[in-house]
Protein backbone atom coordinates (compact mmCIF):
# COMPACT_ATOMS: atom_id res chain seq x y z
CA UNK A 1 0.00 0.00 0.00
CA UNK A 2 1.21 3.30 -1.32
CA UNK A 3 0.45 6.42 1.23
CA UNK A 4 0.74 10.13 1.15
CA UNK A 5 0.55 12.35 4.33
CA UNK A 6 -0.47 15.58 3.39
CA UNK A 7 1.38 18.27 5.54
CA UNK A 8 0.33 21.72 6.32
CA UNK A 9 2.23 24.70 7.92
CA UNK A 10 1.06 24.26 11.64
CA UNK A 11 0.16 19.96 11.09
CA UNK A 12 1.96 18.36 13.98
CA UNK A 13 0.95 14.27 13.33
CA UNK A 14 1.93 14.12 10.44
CA UNK A 15 5.44 12.02 11.61
CA UNK A 16 3.17 10.05 13.92
CA UNK A 17 0.53 8.96 11.25
CA UNK A 18 4.08 8.58 8.83
CA UNK A 19 5.08 5.92 11.37
CA UNK A 20 1.84 3.80 11.96
CA UNK A 21 2.26 3.28 8.69
CA UNK A 22 5.53 2.37 8.18
CA UNK A 23 5.14 0.14 10.95
CA UNK A 24 2.22 -2.00 9.27
CA UNK A 25 3.48 -1.58 5.53
CA UNK A 26 7.15 -1.35 5.95
CA UNK A 27 7.86 1.64 3.66
CA UNK A 28 7.53 5.21 4.70
CA UNK A 29 4.89 7.21 2.97
CA UNK A 30 5.06 10.05 0.76
CA UNK A 31 5.28 13.76 2.77
CA UNK A 32 3.39 16.09 0.39
CA UNK A 33 3.86 19.84 0.99
CA UNK A 34 0.24 21.93 1.39
CA UNK A 35 1.20 24.16 -2.03
CA UNK A 36 2.42 20.61 -4.12
CA UNK A 37 -1.05 19.98 -5.89
CA UNK A 38 0.42 17.74 -8.23
CA UNK A 39 1.68 14.39 -6.05
CA UNK A 40 2.62 10.99 -6.87
CA UNK A 41 -0.32 8.61 -7.45
CA UNK A 42 -0.63 6.71 -3.61
CA UNK A 43 -3.86 4.19 -2.54
CA UNK A 44 -4.10 6.07 0.58
CA UNK A 45 -4.32 9.35 1.32
CA UNK A 46 -3.89 10.63 4.74
CA UNK A 47 -4.94 14.27 6.33
CA UNK A 48 -3.61 14.96 9.75
CA UNK A 49 -3.54 16.27 12.55
CA UNK A 50 -2.38 19.67 14.20
CA UNK A 51 -3.36 22.51 14.06
CA UNK A 52 -2.80 23.97 9.83
CA UNK A 53 -2.12 27.90 9.36
CA UNK A 54 -2.96 28.42 13.24
CA UNK A 55 -6.68 27.69 13.10
CA UNK A 56 -7.11 31.26 11.89
CA UNK A 57 -10.85 31.89 10.65
CA UNK A 58 -12.21 28.40 11.56
CA UNK A 59 -10.31 25.44 11.76
CA UNK A 60 -9.39 23.91 8.64
CA UNK A 61 -10.69 26.61 6.98
CA UNK A 62 -7.86 28.08 5.12
CA UNK A 63 -6.10 24.44 4.52
CA UNK A 64 -9.35 23.47 2.86
CA UNK A 65 -8.27 25.90 0.00
CA UNK A 66 -4.92 24.44 -0.05
CA UNK A 67 -4.04 23.52 -3.56
CA UNK A 68 -2.76 20.24 -1.92
CA UNK A 69 -6.82 19.70 -1.13
CA UNK A 70 -8.19 21.01 -4.88
CA UNK A 71 -6.02 17.68 -5.91
CA UNK A 72 -7.27 15.86 -2.75
CA UNK A 73 -11.03 16.78 -3.45
CA UNK A 74 -10.53 15.47 -7.37
CA UNK A 75 -8.81 12.01 -5.96
CA UNK A 76 -11.42 11.66 -3.95
CA UNK A 77 -14.06 12.07 -6.28
CA UNK A 78 -12.35 8.90 -8.75
CA UNK A 79 -12.51 6.91 -5.33
CA UNK A 80 -9.13 7.12 -3.83
CA UNK A 81 -9.43 6.61 0.27
CA UNK A 82 -8.37 9.31 2.15
CA UNK A 83 -8.22 9.09 6.23
CA UNK A 84 -8.45 12.10 7.88
CA UNK A 85 -7.68 12.47 11.68
CA UNK A 86 -8.16 15.41 13.99
CA UNK A 87 -7.23 18.40 12.15
CA UNK A 88 -7.42 16.55 9.00
CA UNK A 89 -11.21 16.12 10.00
CA UNK A 90 -11.71 19.79 10.53
CA UNK A 91 -10.00 20.09 6.84
CA UNK A 92 -11.56 17.76 5.12
CA UNK A 93 -15.72 18.96 6.64
CA UNK A 94 -14.42 22.33 5.72
CA UNK A 95 -13.58 20.99 1.91
CA UNK A 96 -16.93 19.68 1.06
CA UNK A 97 -15.86 15.93 1.66
CA UNK A 98 -17.77 14.45 4.34
CA UNK A 99 -20.77 16.33 5.61
CA UNK A 100 -21.28 18.34 9.46
CA UNK A 101 -18.58 20.37 11.05
CA UNK A 102 -16.40 20.25 14.19
CA UNK A 103 -17.21 22.94 17.11
CA UNK A 104 -15.73 23.97 19.90
CA UNK A 105 -15.77 21.64 22.61
CA UNK A 106 -19.16 22.32 25.08
CA UNK A 107 -17.26 22.41 27.84
CA UNK A 108 -14.77 25.14 26.36
CA UNK A 109 -11.30 23.45 27.42
CA UNK A 110 -9.36 21.19 25.47
CA UNK A 111 -9.01 17.58 26.17
CA UNK A 112 -6.21 15.16 25.72
CA UNK A 113 -7.19 11.68 26.84
CA UNK A 114 -7.86 8.63 26.23
CA UNK A 115 -11.42 7.78 24.86
CA UNK A 116 -13.29 4.51 23.88
CA UNK A 117 -14.83 4.09 20.82
CA UNK A 118 -17.28 1.93 19.52
CA UNK A 119 -16.82 0.28 16.39
CA UNK A 120 -20.40 0.93 14.28
CA UNK A 121 -19.55 -1.16 11.45
CA UNK A 122 -16.65 -3.28 10.41
CA UNK A 123 -18.04 -3.04 6.48
CA UNK A 124 -15.92 -0.50 5.65
CA UNK A 125 -11.83 0.17 4.05
CA UNK A 126 -10.95 1.59 7.61
CA UNK A 127 -13.09 -0.89 10.09
CA UNK A 128 -12.52 -4.10 8.40
CA UNK A 129 -10.19 -5.04 11.27
CA UNK A 130 -13.34 -5.01 13.95
CA UNK A 131 -16.30 -6.18 14.83
CA UNK A 132 -19.24 -3.64 15.21
CA UNK A 133 -20.14 -3.31 18.46
CA UNK A 134 -16.06 -3.54 20.08
CA UNK A 135 -14.99 -1.22 22.16
CA UNK A 136 -11.46 0.42 21.67
CA UNK A 137 -9.27 2.52 23.51
CA UNK A 138 -7.15 5.63 21.63
CA UNK A 139 -6.32 9.45 22.49
CA UNK A 140 -7.94 12.36 22.11
CA UNK A 141 -5.92 16.01 22.02
CA UNK A 142 -8.59 18.54 20.79
CA UNK A 143 -10.46 21.90 21.76
CA UNK A 144 -12.84 21.83 18.82
CA UNK A 145 -13.82 18.41 17.96
CA UNK A 146 -18.01 18.79 19.09
CA UNK A 147 -19.70 17.17 15.94
CA UNK A 148 -22.82 18.70 14.88
CA UNK A 149 -24.78 18.33 12.13
CA UNK A 150 -28.24 19.58 11.06
CA UNK A 151 -31.29 16.79 11.96
CA UNK A 152 -31.76 15.96 7.84
CA UNK A 153 -27.98 15.08 7.42
CA UNK A 154 -27.94 13.35 11.33
CA UNK A 155 -30.92 10.92 9.52
CA UNK A 156 -29.23 10.44 6.35
CA UNK A 157 -26.18 9.32 8.02
CA UNK A 158 -27.83 6.99 10.45
CA UNK A 159 -29.83 5.48 7.68
CA UNK A 160 -26.79 5.08 5.43
CA UNK A 161 -24.96 3.67 7.97
CA UNK A 162 -21.83 6.59 7.55
CA UNK A 163 -21.79 7.22 11.39
CA UNK A 164 -18.35 4.83 12.11
CA UNK A 165 -17.36 5.58 15.43
CA UNK A 166 -19.50 6.74 18.66
CA UNK A 167 -17.55 7.66 21.71
CA UNK A 168 -19.10 5.47 24.79
CA UNK A 169 -18.16 3.98 28.15
CA UNK A 170 -15.73 1.40 28.86
CA UNK A 171 -18.57 -1.23 28.95
CA UNK A 172 -19.62 -0.21 24.94
CA UNK A 173 -22.24 2.34 26.68
CA UNK A 174 -23.18 4.97 24.40
CA UNK A 175 -24.25 7.94 26.94
CA UNK A 176 -22.89 11.35 27.74
CA UNK A 177 -20.25 9.70 30.43
CA UNK A 178 -18.07 9.06 27.55
CA UNK A 179 -18.41 11.75 25.26
CA UNK A 180 -15.25 14.35 25.83
CA UNK A 181 -16.55 16.92 24.02
CA UNK A 182 -20.12 17.23 23.18
CA UNK A 183 -20.51 15.91 20.01
CA UNK A 184 -24.32 15.20 18.70
CA UNK A 185 -25.42 11.28 19.25
CA UNK A 186 -21.69 11.02 20.43
CA UNK A 187 -19.92 10.59 16.89
CA UNK A 188 -16.43 10.79 16.92
CA UNK A 189 -15.83 9.41 13.15
CA UNK A 190 -18.03 9.97 9.87
CA UNK A 191 -17.82 7.99 6.10
CA UNK A 192 -18.77 9.49 3.24
CA UNK A 193 -21.87 7.87 1.58
CA UNK A 194 -19.15 5.81 -0.95
CA UNK A 195 -17.15 5.17 2.70
CA UNK A 196 -13.86 5.56 0.96
CA UNK A 197 -13.56 9.02 3.30
CA UNK A 198 -13.48 8.51 6.77
CA UNK A 199 -12.89 11.50 9.32
CA UNK A 200 -12.52 11.15 13.15
CA UNK A 201 -11.04 12.94 15.84
CA UNK A 202 -9.53 10.75 18.17
CA UNK A 203 -5.87 9.53 17.55
CA UNK A 204 -5.25 6.03 16.25
CA UNK A 205 -2.01 7.04 14.82
CA UNK A 206 -1.03 7.62 18.69
CA UNK A 207 -2.04 3.74 19.85
CA UNK A 208 -0.31 1.33 18.00
CA UNK A 209 2.34 0.11 20.29
CA UNK A 210 1.21 -1.45 23.41
CA UNK A 211 4.97 0.36 24.84
CA UNK A 212 2.76 3.76 24.43
CA UNK A 213 -0.22 2.77 26.46
CA UNK A 214 -1.95 0.85 23.98
CA UNK A 215 -2.56 -0.54 19.99
CA UNK A 216 -5.92 -0.44 19.65
CA UNK A 217 -5.46 1.59 16.39
CA UNK A 218 -3.24 -0.56 14.98
CA UNK A 219 -6.01 -2.65 13.41
CA UNK A 220 -7.30 0.32 11.41
CA UNK A 221 -3.55 0.81 9.49
CA UNK A 222 -3.77 -3.21 9.24
CA UNK A 223 -6.93 -3.21 7.95
CA UNK A 224 -6.29 -0.57 5.00
CA UNK A 225 -3.20 -2.77 4.05
CA UNK A 226 -5.37 -5.46 3.68
CA UNK A 227 -8.14 -3.23 1.73
CA UNK A 228 -5.67 -1.65 -0.15
CA UNK A 229 -2.80 -3.67 -1.10
CA UNK B 1 -15.05 50.23 -1.30
CA UNK B 2 -15.10 48.74 2.19
CA UNK B 3 -17.06 46.20 3.26
CA UNK B 4 -17.90 44.75 6.91
CA UNK B 5 -18.93 41.19 6.89
CA UNK B 6 -20.44 39.65 10.46
CA UNK B 7 -20.50 36.05 10.99
CA UNK B 8 -23.25 34.73 13.82
CA UNK B 9 -24.21 31.12 15.22
CA UNK B 10 -27.45 30.27 13.54
CA UNK B 11 -30.34 29.63 15.45
CA UNK B 12 -30.17 26.09 17.70
CA UNK B 13 -26.42 26.01 17.36
CA UNK B 14 -25.35 25.80 20.83
CA UNK B 15 -22.79 28.33 21.32
CA UNK B 16 -20.68 28.04 24.67
CA UNK B 17 -18.54 30.67 24.18
CA UNK B 18 -21.77 33.18 24.20
CA UNK B 19 -22.50 31.47 27.13
CA UNK B 20 -19.54 31.39 29.53
CA UNK B 21 -19.36 35.09 28.33
CA UNK B 22 -23.08 35.89 29.35
CA UNK B 23 -21.64 34.26 32.98
CA UNK B 24 -18.38 36.14 33.47
CA UNK B 25 -20.91 39.50 32.79
CA UNK B 26 -23.19 38.06 35.52
CA UNK B 27 -20.79 37.73 37.68
CA UNK B 28 -18.55 41.15 37.02
CA UNK B 29 -22.15 43.02 38.49
CA UNK B 30 -24.07 42.77 34.90
CA UNK B 31 -27.17 40.91 36.32
CA UNK B 32 -29.40 41.97 33.41
CA UNK B 33 -27.48 40.13 30.68
CA UNK B 34 -29.70 37.64 29.49
CA UNK B 35 -28.20 35.10 26.39
CA UNK B 36 -24.96 35.86 24.94
CA UNK B 37 -24.12 35.32 21.44
CA UNK B 38 -20.76 35.62 19.86
CA UNK B 39 -19.65 35.91 16.37
CA UNK B 40 -16.84 37.36 13.95
CA UNK B 41 -16.21 41.21 12.43
CA UNK B 42 -14.71 40.93 9.41
CA UNK B 43 -13.47 44.09 7.66
CA UNK B 44 -12.33 44.00 4.37
CA UNK B 45 -11.33 46.76 1.24
CA UNK B 46 -12.56 45.91 -1.97
CA UNK B 47 -11.47 47.05 -5.26
CA UNK B 48 -14.89 47.56 -6.74
CA UNK B 49 -16.82 50.63 -7.20
CA UNK B 50 -20.08 48.70 -8.63
CA UNK B 51 -22.23 48.03 -4.96
CA UNK B 52 -24.46 45.15 -6.43
CA UNK B 53 -21.13 43.41 -8.19
CA UNK B 54 -19.66 43.48 -4.63
CA UNK B 55 -22.44 41.93 -2.95
CA UNK B 56 -22.08 39.23 -5.22
CA UNK B 57 -18.24 39.18 -4.69
CA UNK B 58 -19.08 39.51 -1.19
CA UNK B 59 -21.81 36.16 -0.76
CA UNK B 60 -19.44 34.28 -3.22
CA UNK B 61 -16.33 35.15 -0.19
CA UNK B 62 -18.56 34.51 2.44
CA UNK B 63 -20.13 30.92 1.14
CA UNK B 64 -16.70 30.16 -0.31
CA UNK B 65 -14.55 30.61 2.94
CA UNK B 66 -15.16 33.35 5.43
CA UNK B 67 -18.64 31.57 7.19
CA UNK B 68 -19.10 27.78 7.10
CA UNK B 69 -22.99 27.97 6.21
CA UNK B 70 -23.31 24.46 8.33
CA UNK B 71 -23.08 26.49 10.95
CA UNK B 72 -22.78 30.18 10.53
CA UNK B 73 -25.30 32.70 8.93
CA UNK B 74 -23.35 35.99 7.48
CA UNK B 75 -24.36 39.65 7.20
CA UNK B 76 -22.66 41.93 4.46
CA UNK B 77 -22.39 45.88 4.87
CA UNK B 78 -21.05 47.61 2.13
CA UNK B 79 -19.55 51.23 3.44
CA UNK B 80 -18.66 53.98 1.21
Amino acid sequence: MKAAVLVFPGSNREGDVAQAIELVTGRKPQMVWHCDGDFEKTDLIVVPGGFSYGDYLRCGAMAAQSPVMAEVKKRAAQGVPVLAICNGFQIVTEAGLLPGTLMRNAHLKFVCSDVHLKVETSQSLFTNRYQAGQVIRVPVAHAEGNYFADETTLKRLEDRGQIAFRYCAPDGTVDGTGNPNGSIQNIAGVFNETKTVMGLMPHPENAVEPMFGGSDGKALFEGLVEALT
Amino acid sequence: MKARVHVTLKNGVLDPQGKAIGHSLNRLGFPEVGDVRQGKFIELELAETDKAKAKARLDEMCRKLLANTVIENYSIELVG
